[in-house]
């Protein structure tokens, strides 16, 4: 099924959750925030949270910056 | 300088030089200039993960949280709702309520959208966060942020990144003056001697980070900022002598032949 992943269509396993996804891109959950379909996950909900077909996922984390944009 | 900390919202800060991580060349050299800075709160920006690219490593494996205190910002955020989205993204990434929260105004200037401002401060501050606001050096709306409950104000020196040091001094000077929360000069500062120029006026702490990142060596002018924070600082608390536009001799006028 497709999803879009940080503004991009990308193909999982029907059935995959969050913390799946996390996995297959090598991605510490530790260290992140997701976003599902603009509502914010809780870490404890990765595991158990399946995908469907059409989600809109946003991971974040944080990077290099001081001021402004 | 052991017993002069700087409190907010009941955390305890050890340095009164806060840095930003933008503009390294790498995470190495970003590692060296905050140690060199003696700084223990070092701001971060909320950004999408590099899917495509994974090889690219984590700032955090650099800065270790356990020892600095994050400060994630919403640098980059022109509205209230993309400010509050961020501002929330980076709490569930993060381990605190802290933000440092911008709404920039448009991008030429980067100056704060300071009606903005406070509407994504109240929301926030309802949800608990910890605001620490970047906002213009405007002591009405310093005042309007304390009130809806931000333990902290950030005026700005001058434009973010500009170097140009502080602009409107007798503005923050009231700032000083009529706020009773820590003044956090952030941005515009350019070299040492504005750091230290804010500090002497009476500010708690500055923040920067192109005037380090952006230095021709930012490891050497990261130390530089270090004393020009402390010296300041002192000068501030020991009391600076009155200016008079005539001499005053400080050798004794007895026992001269």
């Amino acid at each position: 099924m497709h999803v879009q992943v940080n503004g991009e269509q990308r193909t999982v396993a029907a059935g995959s959750t969050v913390a799946g996804l996390l996995k297959e891109l090598d991605i510490r959950p530790d260290r992140v925030a997701v976003e599902l379909n603009l509502s914010i996950l809780d870490r404890s909900e990765f595991d158990g949270r399946n995908l469907q077909e059409g989600d809109r996922i946003e991971i974040i984390s944080f990077i290099g910056g001081g001021q402004g944009a | 300088m052991a017993d002069d900390r700087l409190t907010i919202a009941g955390r305890e800060f050890k340095s009164r030089l806060w840095v930003g991580t933008g503009k390294y060349k790498d995470f190495a050299e970003t590692k060296k200039a905050i140690e060199a800075s003696g700084a223990d709160v070092v701001t971060v920006a909320v950004r999408r993960v590099n899917i495509t690219d994974r090889s690219k490593e984590n700032l955090l494996d650099y800065i270790d949280p356990k020892k600095y205190t994050i400060l994630p910002n919403t640098a980059g955020c022109y509205t209230v709702e993309d400010a509050v989205r961020y501002a929330r993204l980076a709490r569930a990434a993060g381990v605190s309520d802290l933000v440092k929260l911008e709404v920039i105004g448009d991008e030429q200037t980067l100056f704060p959208d300071t009606a903005g401002l406070i509407e994504a401060a109240k929301i926030l501050i309802k949800e608990g966060f910890i605001v620490l606001p970047y906002t213009n050096d405007d002591p009405i709306v310093a005042r309007k942020l304390v009130d809806i409950g931000c333990p902290a104000v950030m005026p700005l020196a001058a434009p973010i990144g500009s170097g140009l040091g502080i602009r409107n001094p007798y503005n923050l000077k009231i700032i000083l003056e009529t706020v009773k929360v820590p003044i956090i000069v952030d941005a515009g500062v350019g070299t040492a001697s504005d750091a230290a120029l804010a500090m002497e006026y009476g500010a708690d702490a500055v923040l920067m980070n192109t005037a380090i990142a952006g230095a021709k060596d930012p490891i050497m002018m990261a130390e530089a900022m270090k004393y020009a924070v402390d010296a300041g600082r002192l000068a501030y608390r020991a009391g600076r002598i009155p200016r008079k536009l005539y001499a005053t001799a400080s050798s004794p006028i007895e026992g001269m032949l």
